[in-house]
């Protein structure tokens, strides 16, 4: 018996030397998993990575089979959903995958930023995981605005109406370039057939593109952790950093025990309130799409409405300009921003564990501004409504522009020399 | 960091409780809460009868299935052809109106919509009070009205179950929703029925009380609740053993990753 299992080991062994003569198959393997060394002290938040990729898959998966019975044709569209939600089987459970795991992707990538923003993972080195990350999140908003327009509800309808529309007001091109995104001069046929195309063929292959360069560009400097330090310069004599574990088995099964907890919690929604109050599936869009009849409020679905109060929120002609370009342009700024991050934290420490207090005080108004411009995007404008959004763009670009002052002034606190390790 | 986190919660509280407060009284009109069972298949297969019977006339459900409605509610096909479908005799049609659009257009001035989706356009509870809020009004084309939907095209096709409602005017806020356990009062001479804010007096009562005849209108808003949804009977099902089974999954999966990290110091 013993002999027989060391000749499978041998002919396994040959087997691989064979496949890593042509690809380096261990080699990769080792890099970027059984050799990939990150630090002991990964926390709540380091789940959020290997999350947004299962999403992804989810994404991917479920869209090849809603593809499969869904109709890109205006006449057609919206009973195509409904016709997957009543006689495929199993399309009801397709679709709320779908439709639930946008909202989850978006709820991911959100905390995905955080993290990185508390522990200092956008600065130096890991810059360009940080710029890769913000055009992963950009394509990533383009993939579900134009997934958005498919159902061909009412409010997909009213909604890409407005935000195509915000085109209109650039000087000259704007009425010109509008027609060419939309394929017409409304939204139409032609406009649903090139979002379905951008939708299923083109940004899910950017998106899996980037995110493949995310994770290379990471594993050229390795992770960051809580405590914002290099975990490479205390090595033991092989190299290998003292505080670092290897990604796989020690990650790859703690993420296991993430995955449950997310799933828990998506399938859970999926299941039991798969509309989740009317925040993922809005009441609006079970209507069919129809040019005569406006819903009463357009609202852009939760995650975008952050930007969409930013955009509502100016009422004032700066410099003579209308206060509408404005609006537009602070919206884009408010997006473009992110991507300026790592040359505007001047802290002489990564992670919120050691940062001064004005950062941290700096952080909660952030968030605070950010969730208030997300509830008010989904309100109607209301005079107080519009003083509110107007405090909250106030306060989300004050942390950017202001964060070079307050992140070099006040006291951090000294640096560990090794990552701590609190017992969960 | 826990420090952080309570004083960013608590301070979204006191932003946005303030205003969602606000939001809830403030525009919309009262309606009444709808007290259906989704499990109940005789109520979901009185409110299928009254809505081939009543409804299906004008308004189309083109998005359904009449056998896959039989399957769902527990409806005999031979039943099902003979008591259910009036405007074709294959089961596996789609629940559409006979009604010329042209005609509806002419007769009503506007097209009666499509009822699959209703209940998750307008909700369940609108539904219930919207379809006990007819009364006569000699003022609009089709003489009724409605108390909910104000100069609504649509006529009161119900007043044969209901009865002809005139109203009373509107109750005070504490007064509304009295309606809601499918009290009448009567106070000698014809019964009164709250529905929503609105007193209506029922002049000539139908063929069922009022009592009944709330019971009959959950019943149609239930099945108006489950053509919006279908997959809603099976879902939740489905997603207790799914959820049950991550649990123990989630709880295994944790003992594997203590025993991968004992040697992690």
């Amino acid at each position: 018996m013993a002999i027989h299992r060391h000749d499978n080991h041998k002919s396994a062994n040959a087997f691989m030397e064979w496949v890593d003569r042509r690809i380096p198959l261990t080699k990769v393997w080792n890099e970027h998993l059984a050799e990939y060394y990150a630090a002991k002290n990964f926390n709540f938040w380091y789940y959020f990575g290997s999350l947004a990729i299962l999403v992804l898959v989810i994404q991917i998966f479920t869209g090849i089979f809603l593809t499969m019975h869904y109709k890109p044709d205006a006449a057609l569209a919206f009973a195509s959903v409904e016709y997957i939600m009543r006689d495929v089987p199993y399309g009801w459970l397709m679709r709320y995958l779908h439709s639930t795991g946008a909202s989850a992707f978006f709820v991911i990538i959100y905390l995905h930023m955080f993290r990185g923003l508390i522990y200092g993972s956008h600065r130096e080195p890991r810059e360009l995981v940080w710029l890769i990350g913000c055009v992963i999140f950009v394509a990533l908003m383009a993939e579900a605005f134009m997934g958005y327009l498919l159902p061909w509800g009412n409010m997909s309808y009213w909604g890409a109406q407005v935000i195509i529309s915000l085109f209109d007001v650039i000087p000259y091109f704007g009425p010109m370039l509008t027609e060419w995104i939309r394929g017409d001069f409304v939204i139409s046929d032609a406009t649903l057939n090139r979002f379905f195309a951008f939708h299923v063929i083109l940004l899910p292959l950017v998106l899996i593109v980037l995110v493949f360069l995310h994770l290379i560009a990471l594993h050229q400097v390795g992770s960051n952790n809580p405590d914002g330090i290099d975990i490479f310069e205390k090595v033991d004599e092989d190299g290998k950093p003292l505080d670092g574990i290897a990604f796989h088995p020690y990650y790859t099964v703690k993420d296991i025990v993430g995955v449950c907890g997310f799933l828990i919690i998506y399938l859970g929604i999926v299941f039991f309130a798969p509309e989740f109050g009317g925040i993922f599936l809005e009441k609006d869009n079970f209507a069919p799409a129809n040019s005569l009849q406006t819903p009463p409020d357009i609202v852009p679905l939760w995650y975008f409405t952050p930007y969409y109060s930013i955009l509502r929120a100016n009422t004032f002609n700066f410099f003579w300009i209308d206060a509408k370009i404005w609006g537009v342009v602070f919206m884009a700024l408010s997006i473009v921003v992110f991507f300026l991050l790592p040359w505007l934290d001047r802290s002489p420490v990564k992670s919120i564990r050691y940062r001064s207090m004005p950062f941290k005080i700096a952080l909660v108004i952030f968030v605070a501004a950010f969730i208030l411009l997300g509830w008010l995007g989904m309100n109607p404008v209301t005079e107080r409504n519009t003083l509110l959004a107007q405090i909250g763009s106030v306060a989300y670009f004050a942390f950017f522009f202001l964060m070079p002052w307050f992140t070099s002034i006040g006291k951090t606190k000294p640096l560990p020399d090794r990552v701590t390790q609190h017992e969960h | 960091m826990r420090k952080l986190i309570t004083a960013f919660f608590a301070m979204m509280v006191t932003v946005v409780a303030p205003s969602s407060a606000m939001a809830a009284g403030g525009h919309g009109a009262v309606l009444d809460e709808v007290h259906m069972n989704m499990n109940d298949k005789a109520s979901l297969q009185n409110g299928a009868k009254l809505f081939v019977n009543y409804c299906l006339s004008c308004h189309s459900a083109a998005y359904s299935r009449y056998n896959r409605v039989a399957e769902d509610l527990d409806i005999p096909l031979a039943l099902l052809k003979e008591n259910m479908m009036f405007a074709t005799d294959k089961e596996g049609d789609l629940m559409k109106s006979t009604m010329p659009e042209d005609d509806a257009r002419e007769w009503f001035g506007i097209a009666p919509p499509d009822l699959t989706l209703v209940a998750r356009v307008r909700k369940p509870n609108w539904l219930y009070t919207y379809l006990r809020g007819f009364y006569q009004d000699e003022s609009s084309p089709s003489g009724w009205n409605n108390s909910l939907f104000e100069n609504v095209a649509m006529p009161h096709v119900l007043y044969e179950l209901q009865g002809v409602q005139r109203l009373v005017g509107k109750v005070e806020a504490a007064e509304a929703h009295a309606g809601d356990a499918h009290a009448a009062v009567t106070d000698g001479t014809n019964p009164i029925t709250i529905v929503g804010d609105v007193k209506f007096e029922l002049e000539h009562p139908g063929k069922l009380s009022p009592h009944e005849f709330d019971v009959a209108m959950t019943d149609l808003t239930a099945f108006l609740t489950y053509l919006a949804e279908p997959a809603q009977l099976q879902r939740k099902k489905i997603g207790v053993f799914t959820l049950a089974f991550l649990v123990i999954l989630m709880g295994l999966s944790y003992l594997l990753k203590k025993e991968y990290w004992r040697d992690v110091h």
